[in-house]
């Protein structure tokens, strides 16, 4: 028994290891193998630098607008019912369903210049890059509020009312308080995969570097221009950031837990 | 059917202390008011712009040269291989999700060892580690480069073990909840019994699990089906050899090839909908049985 539980645990962990762990030590490794100044400057570059700006300023669009639309629909969702329910239900996963390259074939197809929406401003530029990573990126915070909103009920929310509260003081005093750690967590998931994102922006951004690359894109332009530092460099950013995402998520979970 | 974000039974744990929380009441029963119509007006648009008229865009350009064009588009030899090599690594990488999966989960509920928790949270970590970054570190251990002297670049077995890395957390974060809920009499009376520790697995706790372990494997099927970001680095995109669909998508759209990608892509999203839909449906029906 006690063999069969070892030998269990050393599957599953090397496993792990060989997938996971050893490989991101890798990259870890092969950016630093000649010391932080190189892997310094290869993501100080002038062009690294615009893809750090870039990626972020795509996030900080990005995230936002999928944060207000998810809590209207959780609200939606978890306090009314209304025909076409279920169907709203899966219409909002379907962006988890489709994979990033139909993303972006979709955005040119409406965007493009033969596009439905005929615009010369959105694909191979940044609009188009934002609203690709909206798509990719809007299921997370409806999918983690509205658990939070259903299991709370409507009890506080009709007291307030009952005392006179408007729905502008009933959304800020009672509901946003309600669900900020499941708000907090959606926001983050969120941030993680716009941060991230590769396919989608890859095709709608025509990847001009200095002006519509991402930190993804970035990281592949280096590695197939066989400059690999610079890939490793950039990967590393990438990775520190996911790190840290992954610490976030954990100190959020023992939140919950200990309410 | 879930959403892949992991950990959502947590989430879901009662963050109230009151215990008088209860499910909403029906629309029906409240006075109609103009928020829940501006709200949702709005949502809906904001779907239908984002998400919709997309999608819309992507069917109607796939049939805009007749049934004909689309059928000769994904009957096309390099579609058909791509696609058909698309199926094929998803299907086996799916089935070693499920495996390793059930695996891992159990190491991480009833196994107890210094550094567990840490382990718990590695799992999440292709979630959060973006898919090019994925690809990128696959090669530095395996690639042409392979200080281990290992080098799947350019391999079909390069491809798998890209979509095993993007799809690990699926069936594990499935799974997980349900064992941890597991009530473990029936498995001390089997064993009390005589039942061996793999009879007792098989026939007691195998079952309780099935559902969970389907929806995991569906989840980790659809995106093994549409996964890009962590195969363009390491599969070469070597057409009728290591060429995935979304691969094979991209490179037409790249050639302007506008209509035969978006017929690819009208099959790519069957499948994955068939799979996350029909697999998550089948196991509701199950749970509730």
């Amino acid at each position: 028994m006690t063999a069969g539980r070892l030998s269990l645990r050393v599957v599953a962990l090397g496993y792990l290891g060989l997938l996971l762990l050893v490989p991101i030590g890798m990259v870890f490794y092969r950016a630093l193998e000649n010391g932080i100044g190189p892997a310094w400057d290869a993501v100080t570059t002038p062009p690294a630098q615009h893809a750090f700006y870039l990626t972020c300023m795509i996030a900080l669009i990005a995230v936002p607008l999928n944060a207000i639309f998810g809590i209207a629909c959780a609200w939606l969702l978890a306090r009314y019912e209304f025909r076409g329910k279920r169907l709203l239900d899966t219409i909002i996963d379907l962006p988890f369903a489709i994979s990033p390259v139909v993303v972006g074939l979709a955005l040119i197809l409406v965007w493009g210049r033969e596009g439905w929406f005929a615009s010369t401003s959105v694909i191979f530029s940044v609009p188009g890059m934002i609203l690709a990573t909206i798509f990719v990126s809007l299921p997370f915070v409806v999918r983690e509020v509205e658990p939070v909103l259903r299991e709370e009920g409507i009890d506080q929310e009709q007291a307030a009312a009952t005392l006179g509260a408007n729905t502008f003081q009933i959304l800020r005093r009672i509901t946003l308080p309600t669900i900020r750690w499941g708000l907090t967590y959606g926001i983050i998931l969120s941030t993680a995969r716009a941060l991230g994102e590769f396919g989608a922006v890859a095709i709608v951004s025509g990847k001009i570097s200095g002006r519509t690359e991402t930190l993804t894109l970035f990281v592949e332009d280096r590695f197939q221009s066989l400059d690999l530092a610079g890939a490793y460099a950039a990967a590393l950013v990438l990775a520190l950031i996911a790190v840290a995402v992954l610490a976030l998520m954990t100190i959020l979970q023992r939140k919950y837990k200990d309410h | 059917m879930s959403p892949p974000p992991s950990d959502v039974s947590v989430i879901e744990a009662p963050v109230s202390t009151d215990s008088s929380a209860r499910p909403a009441k029906p629309a029906g029963a409240r006075r109609i008011r103009s928020g829940p119509l501006i709200v949702g007006g709005f949502s809906v648009a904001w779907l239908t712009l984002i998400v919709l008229i997309p999608l819309a865009a992507v069917v109607v350009r796939s049939f805009e040269g007749g049934v004909d064009e689309f059928w000769n588009a994904v009957t096309n030899p390099q579609a058909v291989a791509a696609m058909r090599f698309t199926l094929i690594v998803s299907i086996v990488v799916a089935a070693i999700d499920a495996v390793m999966g059930v695996l891992i989960a159990w190491v991480l509920v009833r196994d107890e060892f210094h550094g567990k928790s840490l382990v718990n949270g590695l799992i999440d970590l292709p979630f959060a580690l973006p898919t090019i970054v994925a690809g990128l570190t696959l090669l530095a251990l395996y690639g042409n480069k392979s200080p281990v002297g290992i080098n799947v670049a350019y391999t079909q077995a390069g491809v798998a073990l890209a979509l095993l890395f993007v799809t690990l957390p699926f069936v594990v974060r499935a799974v997980q909840p349900v064992l941890m809920s597991l009530d473990r009499e029936a498995e001390q009376a089997a064993a009390s019994l005589g039942a061996g520790p793999i009879y007792a697995f098989r026939r007691i706790v195998l079952p309780a699990l099935r559902p969970a372990i389907l929806a995991g494997v569906a989840l980790a099927f659809g995106r093994a089906v549409g996964e890009f970001g962590a195969i363009v680095l390491i599969s070469g995109n070597l057409p009728f050899k290591t060429e995935v669909a979304s691969v094979f998508v991209f490179s037409r759209i790249e050639s302007d090839a506008t209509t035969s990608a978006a017929a690819v892509s009208v099959v790519l999203m069957a499948i994955s909908f068939v799979m996350l839909f029909g697999i998550s449906y089948w196991a509701r029906r199950a749970e509730k049985a």
